[in-house]
């Protein structure tokens, strides 16, 4: 088995080899050599920093195809809260819902229904439970990969609980099975997806449990087709029971806010960004902020409305997300409160399983060689120019001497260190130039004739 | 001899990491934190240890924003353990027990409007270092030094060394 599977990868031929990639990566996962970016896969959390950032539309979300899943006798569309941000607020949702249906799928199940279930689970764990405070969410799969790697001491401060996406696949089966009669494995359970690291811990899992997801597919790859057969062919069909279920308090989970307004419990705080997200974790891990019970934090600035695989722009998307909240806050809701509170006692839906730091930074498995190793990086980070260029393919000058040292690059790869010893070798080039022997010489003074 | 030598090799390799801290710059004990907690994770410190050094770095810079406008934090690094020391040219701690109570605080009305200054400091530090020694004059200064060892066996034998640094 492999060990890292990643969503975010590199269209080789359109890569031109800039270092626009390299600067924007929060876990320095990017170098450029021999005119290609590389991504280093230990480090990659899928946070898709570097797809906004490439000009050329050379990083790419892979996620999968449709026809890939023709072998499930029973198939559900689990599309992400934030997918209705991509439609214009004439669009009705039961009719986008539908949409999956005339285009192939057998079921679809919102994942912002699932999203209510575990609005209500965590909200019932702050409140009866003990725990280091902040609690974080476990929603965003980016930041959970961002802690495996940068903060591991604040993992055991994730709440333990399923995100939407496994608790909707996990509800769309049972309910297929119960009225289809079909085994568990011959339903298959599909999300659409703004997120690339959805589709990377769908395949790769963060603890040994095995996602209930059986593919993931990019918002993006689906979206003409739903456009197309949003009305196309509706009048035909027989009406069935409403498939939009969902209402605001699972929908907000589409941006930023939403998940810790829904929660509503003590003092919550939202963060979206990874950058952003990095600063106050760093600020968490020095003890701050232990007066928040809750926090919510998003890779993508503006949630998971802000996703790269989404089709509008981040605040486009984030006006009608929140312009259908407002619309369906007055209904009732799909569940009852004693239907949410047996799910939540039930602990069906409990992260029993730790998510595992996953230490890569370590210069050397040995202490003393680690340390011989940092006091060699110390010096050629200060014999570096400090421009922090990326010319080398490095991030930073910090970056390549950590490269130099793991034994990944050389010091001539900087290109003013390069340009120094041109210049020292051009000057002995000139001083051995002027040492020609007297009988070359041309100088006329010197000279002499023979007496 | 050969005794000698071991003690010596305690102390090798060892790499010094130098923060300056100047006046009213609350950003750098956050940014000496976080880099003493890079290059410790580097080395492949437990977590835990890790967020101890990170811990008494920060507040050690913030003592010196706070209370002393100027002054420098030191990481010494070798293999046995991780001293930080902390020296400024402030106004001197005139009561370091009182100091070292939890919730007293000195700290001018500015900082503790920040949310700085709660009287955690001294005592938090503490809990995080094995050992800890503030040698103060008032009027001249404070240096801090405070010691963690990365190997509990290591703890006895290197005692005495620890406070050379």
């Amino acid at each position: 088995m492999s060990d890292y599977f990643h969503s975010v990868t590199l269209d080789y031929d359109k890569c031109k080899g800039c270092t626009n990639c390299i600067k924007h990566c929060p876990v320095e996962a990017i170098r450029v050599h021999e005119g290609k970016a590389k991504i280093i896969q230990e480090r990659c959390i899928d946070c898709g920093e570097c797809i906004r950032a490439c000009p050329n539309h050379a990083k790419v979300a892979v996620t999968d195809s449709l026809d890939k899943f023709s072998h499930f006798k029973y198939k559900i569309a689990l599309p992400a809260p934030s997918f209705f941000g991509q439609f214009s607020d004439e669009i009705n949702i039961e009719d986008i819902l539908g949409a999956f249906l005339r285009i192939g799928f057998d079921d679809v199940y919102e994942v912002a229904l699932a999203a209510e279930i575990v609005t209500h689970i965590v909200h019932q764990y702050l409140a009866d439970r003990k725990y280091k405070k902040p609690l974080f969410s476990s929603a965003c799969p980016a930041v959970l990969r961002l802690m495996q790697i940068k903060f591991p001491d604040l993992l055991n401060q994730v709440v333990p609980v399923m995100a939407p996406i496994d608790v909707a696949a996990y509800c769309a089966k049972e309910e297929a099975m119960k009225k289809t009669g079909l085994p568990y494995e011959e339903i298959g359970a599909f999300f659409i997806s703004p997120c690339p690291a959805k589709a990377t811990v769908v395949k790769h899992p963060l603890t040994d449990r095995i996602s209930p997801v059986d593919g993931v597919i990019g918002v993006s790859l689906i979206y003409k087709d739903i456009l197309k057969h949003i009305t196309k062919d509706k009048a035909k069909e027989k009406t069935g029971p409403s498939l939009h279920k969902a209402r605001s308090v699972g929908m907000a989970w589409g941006y930023v806010t939403g998940e810790s307004k829904s929660v509503d419990f003590g003092t919550g705080l939202a963060v979206s960004g990874i950058h952003n997200v990095i600063s106050l974790l760093e600020e968490i891990e020095r003890g701050e902020l232990k007066d928040v019970d809750f926090m919510e934090l998003q890779a993508c600035i503006g949630g998971c409305v802000g996703g790269p695989l989404n089709i509008q722009n981040l605040f486009v998307g984030r006006v009608k997300l929140r312009q259908m909240v407002k619309k369906y806050s007055s209904t009732t809701p799909y569940f009852q409160n004693n239907q949410l509170q047996e799910l939540y006692e039930g602990g069906q839906f409990e992260l029993t399983e730790p998510i595992q730091p996953r230490p890569i930074m370590v210069l050397d498995k040995d202490m003393s060689k680690a340390l011989i190793k940092m006091e060699r990086l110390d010096e050629i980070t200060k014999d570096l120019p400090g421009l922090d260029c990326g010319a080398c393919g490095s991030p930073s000058c910090h970056a390549l001497a950590e490269d130099i040292v793991r034994g990944f690059a050389f010091d001539t790869d900087c290109v003013i260190k390069l340009r120094g010893k041109i210049k020292i070798l051009a000057e002995e080039l000139l001083d051995l130039a002027q040492k020609l022997p007297s009988s070359m010489s041309d100088d006329p003074a010197k000279k002499v004739s023979p007496p | 001899m050969s005794e000698m030598n071991e003690t010596e090799n305690i102390h090798k390799p060892r790499l010094t990491m130098h923060f300056k801290v100047e006046e009213e710059d609350f950003i750098i004990a956050g940014e000496a934190a976080s880099k003493t907690k890079k290059a410790l994770q580097q080395l492949g410190l437990k977590q835990e240890i890790v967020k101890n050094i990170a811990i008494i770095v920060y507040e050690a810079a913030m003592n010196i924003v706070i209370h002393a406008n100027y002054g420098e934090v030191q990481v010494i690094i070798v293999p046995a353990y991780v001293t930080v020391i902390a020296q400024d040219k402030g106004g001197g701690i005139p009561d370091v027990d009182l100091a070292m109570q939890e919730g007293y605080s000195t700290a001018p009305i500015e900082a503790q409007e920040m949310g700085f200054g709660a009287g955690m400091g001294l005592p938090n530090m503490k809990k995080c270092s094995d050992i800890m020694h503030i040698e103060t004059q008032v009027g001249v200064g404070t240096t801090l030094k405070a010691t963690i060892y990365l190997h509990q066996s290591d703890a006895k034998q290197v005692e005495t060394g620890a406070m050379y640094v």
